[in-house]
């Protein structure tokens, strides 16, 4: 499976990560490395394997429905990033935290 | 050419639970901005889920009330995607492994015009637990969106359909049915105005007669029924012009405008999604056992179909009747209820789903917040039953309770409704009359059955509506006849 | 003052000390800060400092002290990998996208320490995001190797490695995804744990890959990471990983013989690839575990080659999703300039991660992507299967394996940088225990010589079987006992580029 430069293109744009051309360059001759690494495993039948995702065989503990949370926006909203675009303020107002406009 | 619309729902149904699905943070309705966004809503660095009881609960109840397997091992997934209002970058969802697998729910498809009423069973293809997202507002800051995320985490049960439903009335009677089973089960509040019950369809027409699906197009975020009607039908004609003109349907996610009655397609969504789920490594398998089945089922109450049947064979209640009386558990329960203070079941039925349900949709009212009791019902009903007012009578008592004048028998004295019994009384008012319609009583004896009704009405008219009508038309033949 | 040679201590002599009030944990911690101060700036160990904090905490520890209510650990001021958020510190996880992040909540780990009056001296360099086995990717800049500056740490905990190794404190917090305790322990010449996962809560540990990633001492040697391991270990039910497990005491068996215990040395980790000074190295201490009646078997773990490309598709899969959240939404960087919400995320995220970091998260987005699932995802974790039962077969013949944790020592800053495959087998040892789970250590077991004739740590690997660290604390202790590898330190007055 050899990688383009339209893989890394799409793959940064999925990632939402811009890449220059002259990156996206460089960034193919890596990964192809690192993908030829990773092909070695083609070499081995793992027919009727069950996959593992977990080193402890273990099942999903239950967590009993009570409010242990309370508001902490003010301490939270301290680490906002600024807004940018030339504005030296947080990125918040009213509580919300803001971004540039979502269309639907 | 024919065509046959085909329609598959998918519907969000957030779960009645104290805390959020993956973090003990409140989730009640309208508070103020982020103030319920705790540091797992935010997604902040090294935060991790731990998963809400009351959700897998919830989730267990649904899947045995519709029939359905409960999967004994289930697994969470990150459905990954970059959206404002979803702080992790990824959806806690479930994909290959869904907690509730295949079930079925029956839905009654009301008569419209020539076509009669009928039942149709929709198969249900899978129910899965996920966590909400939060919110986008506008218009807080000029050319910005503000992101709230107390919704974030939200518990939810996405119940998924086969594309089993032929029209938009197979579709809102399935999304009806749905919406009364899970507030009967009370897993969901129903609300669909908070968004609590919000259904996508996904609709696609195809020649009548063919097999081949046609290419769908998804109404995403219906949140009433009327809408989704409208919805649907216009979908449908869009989707049928569309391919009648030579056109082609390209899969898309579509909103409805509910000004213009019209779907449009999403800008947002327009390039190709690749969530790229894989199981989440915070968490692990949920396993349920019989043992966790057993202690929902024995928290479920008894079921609509299970309460229709018993209310059909304890009451001899029509089929008809005992499902409009079980379309929400109140409802039943107060039927019930008056039955049980001694009311005639089948009466009880004709004014439970008639005044009383008139009142209550007139006054956009549930039926608990009706004035009138269930036993304060059975009560103005054993006073028609005794003969103590007629059924007319008996309608304007109902309205005095429902303003809350008092209680039945002070209505019935202080109006002076009481019926007259007195058999002296009436004879000697329908002689009256017998009297006064020479005419009318040599119709009756030449044939005419009419003239008997006329005379009835006569003698009502002269008691000013207190006669008994039972007695009446007893004496009237009587004295007709003699 | 007293005249005791503080910065070697262990941590066992630091509590007798402080017990016995021959020192306070404020002289203690002013110690270890003028420490930093002093040699700090050349090796670059601490991403943050805060001694305000930090002293008030040693205060408080005194005052805990003077009331008799003194735990192993009162007192004693470690550093914490920048990757634990910490209420009021800077955490960067060695970001650029976090330079700013001040955590507003404690991880598991921090508060274990904080509960028994442990003093945060401060938040070591790391890889950015744990991604890396040099330390050469913080935004921070390069950790140097106290034994060489001119060589690399080891990561990804180089920070806390570095700052063991230099004494800037008594002892220091790691993470390990692939290995990143065990091969900067193995760099630096001090002794490390990567516990069985799940042992350790992750919760406030800034993740890299959740399934693989687990927490642990570093410290001089076996019993000081014991006592580290007697707070940090513990059920926490914020973590759904989290082993709800009977609270152990880690120090309990240390003083056991080795009498009769069963040595594996799989044949794998003596083959190609490994330095010939390292493996005499390994070879000269299994002769020592020998002289203390230890048994050695020959077990085979056949499918070691295959743990690095499991790993470079399983950890790149998760961390893709993991560093979703950094956003510029909520925290982190949002870059200056932007034109819509497509434009703020793809600068922000350009900017606010490393190189490294975007390759590897690259990498496990393409994974993930349509159609290749089954091919790289799924196909890694029947893999991962496989790895695991290796381990399985091989501790039916044995009670712990052996072997290098790294397969050479310190390499220079800058000699791999350019090449990811190279620097991605430097864990070619250590990788298969965090995809088994398996508890792993590094143990100073002596010294090589590097071409340019430097004396360079090389570390002893022991990887134990599921909960069985204190065998393991035992194993490296007994041989502590016999050795003093673990209690060399680097001179940091030579003249730089020797030593």
């Amino acid at each position: 499976m050899a990688l383009s430069i339209e893989d890394i293109k799409k793959v940064a744009h999925l990632a939402r990560i811009d890449i220059s051309d002259a990156d996206a360059n460089a960034t193919l001759t890596k990964l192809t490395g690192i993908l030829d690494l990773i092909e070695q495993m083609q070499a081995v039948d793992t027919k009727s394997i069950e996959p593992m995702s977990h080193s402890q065989d273990l099942n999903q503990r239950l967590r009993d429905d009570v409010v242990t949370k309370t508001n902490l926006r003010d301490e939270f909203q301290k680490n906002a990033p600024m807004l940018g675009n030339g504005s030296n303020e947080q990125a918040v107002a009213d509580g919300l935290y803001l971004v540039p406009k979502v269309i639907e | 050419m024919e065509w046959e619309v085909v329609i598959g729902l998918e519907t969000h149904t957030q779960l009645q639970t104290n805390t959020k699905i993956f973090s003990g943070a409140a989730i009640k309705y309208g508070a103020e901005p982020n103030t319920q966004a705790c540091e797992v809503s935010l997604a902040l660095p090294g935060v991790l889920p731990v998963l809400n009881k009351q959700a897998v609960h919830c989730a267990i109840k649904f899947g045995l009330a519709i029939n359905a397997e409960i999967a004994p091992r289930s697994v969470f997934a990150r459905k990954n995607y970059f959206y404002p209002d979803l702080p992790k970058g990824y959806q806690i969802s479930q994909f290959e492994l869904p907690v509730v697998g295949k079930g079925a729910v029956t839905i009654q498809v009301p008569a419209q015009g020539k076509h009669a009423a009928y039942e149709k069973v929709i198969n249900i293809t899978r129910a899965h637990l996920e966590e909400d997202a939060g919110k986008s507002v506008h218009g807080a800051v000029e050319g910005m969106s503000g992101i709230d995320l107390n919704r974030a985490g939200t518990p939810l049960l996405e119940i998924v359909t086969e594309p089993d439903m032929r029209s938009a009335a197979e579709a809102v009677a399935y999304a009806k049915k749905l919406h009364e089973l899970v507030q009967w089960i009370g897993i969901c509040d129903g609300n669909m105005q908070e968004g609590s019950f919000r259904c996508d369809v996904n609709v696609s027409v195809r020649p009548k007669g063919t097999e081949k699906l046609g290419t769908r197009r998804e109404i995403k975020n219906l949140n009433s029924f009327k809408f989704m009607q409208q919805a649907i039908e216009y979908e449908t004609r869009w989707q049928i012009e569309t391919l009648e003109d030579g056109g082609k349907i390209q899969q898309a996610t579509v909103l409805f405008n509910p000004d213009t009655g019209e779907t449009r397609a999403m800008r947002s969504k327009e390039e190709a999604n690749d969530y790229r789920y894989f199981p989440d490594p915070d968490l692990l398998p949920l396993i349920i056992t019989d043992a966790d089945k057993a202690r929902v089922s024995a928290d479920m109450p008894e079921l609509p179909e299970a309460m229709k049947a018993r209310l059909e064979a304890q009451y001899a209640l029509s089929s008809y009747d005992a499902s409009s009386l079980t379309t929400s558990r109140d409802l039943a329960d107060y039927f019930v209820a008056a039955v049980q203070a001694g009311a005639e079941p089948k009466q009880t039925a004709n004014w439970v789903m008639g005044s009383v349900s008139a009142k209550l949709n007139s006054e956009d009212k549930d039926i608990n917040a009706s004035p009138i009791s269930a036993q304060q019902l059975a009560q103005l009903l054993k006073r028609i039953a005794d003969g103590t007012i007629s059924n007319n009578a008996a309608k304007q008592v109902f309205e005095a309770m429902w303003a809350n004048e008092g209680d039945v028998d002070s209505i019935i004295a202080a109006k002076g409704l009481k019926q007259e019994s007195d058999s002296g009384a009436i004879e000697t008012i329908i002689d009256e009359v017998l009297a006064a319609n020479g005419a009318m009583v040599e119709e009756f004896k030449a044939g005419k059955e009419k003239a008997f009704n006329a005379l009835v009405g006569q003698a009502m008219k002269a008691s000013k509506g207190k006669a008994n009508p039972a007695q009446v038309n007893e004496i009237l033949k009587k004295k007709l006849n003699a | 003052m007293t005249n005791i040679d503080l910065t070697n201590a262990s941590l066992k002599q630091f509590g007798e000390m402080l017990q016995s009030k021959k020192i306070s944990s404020t002289e203690l911690t002013e110690t270890f800060l003028a420490r930093i101060k002093q040699y700090n700036p050349n090796i670059n160990a601490y991403i943050a400092l805060d001694e305000s904090k930090t002293l008030a905490q040693a205060k408080a520890a005194d005052a805990l002290i003077a009331s008799g209510n003194i735990a192993p650990l009162t007192g004693i001021p470690i550093a914490q990998k920048d990757i634990f958020c910490a209420k009021g510190w800077q955490t960067t996880c060695g970001s650029k996208m976090l330079a700013n992040f001040i955590a507003p909540y404690d991880a598991h780990v921090i508060s274990q320490f904080d509960a028994v009056g442990a003093v945060n001296l401060g938040k070591t360099n790391m890889d950015e995001f744990a991604m890396g086995s040099s330390n050469e990717t913080s935004y921070f800049g390069a950790v140097k190797n106290p034994w060489s500056f001119d060589r690399v740490p080891g990561g990804s905990s180089g920070g806390s490695a570095a700052a063991v190794a230099a004494r800037l404190c008594a002892a220091a917090t790691g993470t390990d995804t692939g290995g990143s305790i065990r091969q900067p322990a193995s760099l630096c010449g001090l002794t490390g744990l990567k516990p069985t996962y799940g042992v350790v809560s992750r919760f406030g540990m800034i993740a890299f890959a959740s399934s693989l990633d687990q927490a642990g001492p570093m410290a001089k040697n076996a019993e000081d990471c014991a006592l580290m391991m007697n707070v940090m270990a513990g059920f926490d039910e914020r973590d759904s990983t989290s082993l709800n497990r009977e609270k152990e005491n880690y120090t309990r068996d240390l003083n056991k013989p080795l009498h009769g215990l069963k040595i594996g040395l799989p044949k794998e980790f003596f083959a190609e690839g490994l330095d010939a000074d390292v493996g005499k190295v390994i070879e000269t201490a299994i002769a020592e575990y020998k002289k203390l009646g230890a048994q050695i078997v020959e077990v085979s773990l056949p499918n070691t080659g295959l743990s690095i490309p499991v790993y470079y598709v399983l950890a790149p899969a998760e961390a893709s999703s993991n560093l979703s959240r950094y956003d510029g939404v909520r925290y982190g960087h949002r870059t200056a300039e932007y034109t819509d919400l497509m434009d703020m995320y793809c600068k922000s995220r350009a900017e606010g991660f490393g190189a490294e970091v975007k390759r590897r998260i690259l990498i496990g987005t393409y994974v993930l992507s349509a159609g290749y699932y089954d091919a790289y995802y799924l196909k890694a974790q029947q893999i991962r299967r496989l790895i695991a039962q290796d381990f399985v077969e091989a501790f039916k013949q044995c009670d712990v394996i052996m072997g290098p944790a790294a397969p050479s020592t310190a390499f220079k800053a800058g000699e791999k940088v350019d090449d990811p495959v190279a620097m991605y087998l430097q864990d070619i040892y250590t990788i298969s225990t965090n995809l088994a789970g398996l508890p792993g250590m590094s143990v100073p077991a002596g010294f090589a010589q590097s071409d340019d004739g430097k004396s360079l740590p090389v570390g002893l690997q022991i990887i134990g079987n599921y909960f069985d660290e204190a065998r393991m604390l035992n194993v490296a202790h007994q041989y502590q006992k016999v050795t003093d590898w673990h209690t060399q330190a680097p001179n940091l007055n030579m003249p730089e580029g020797t030593a």
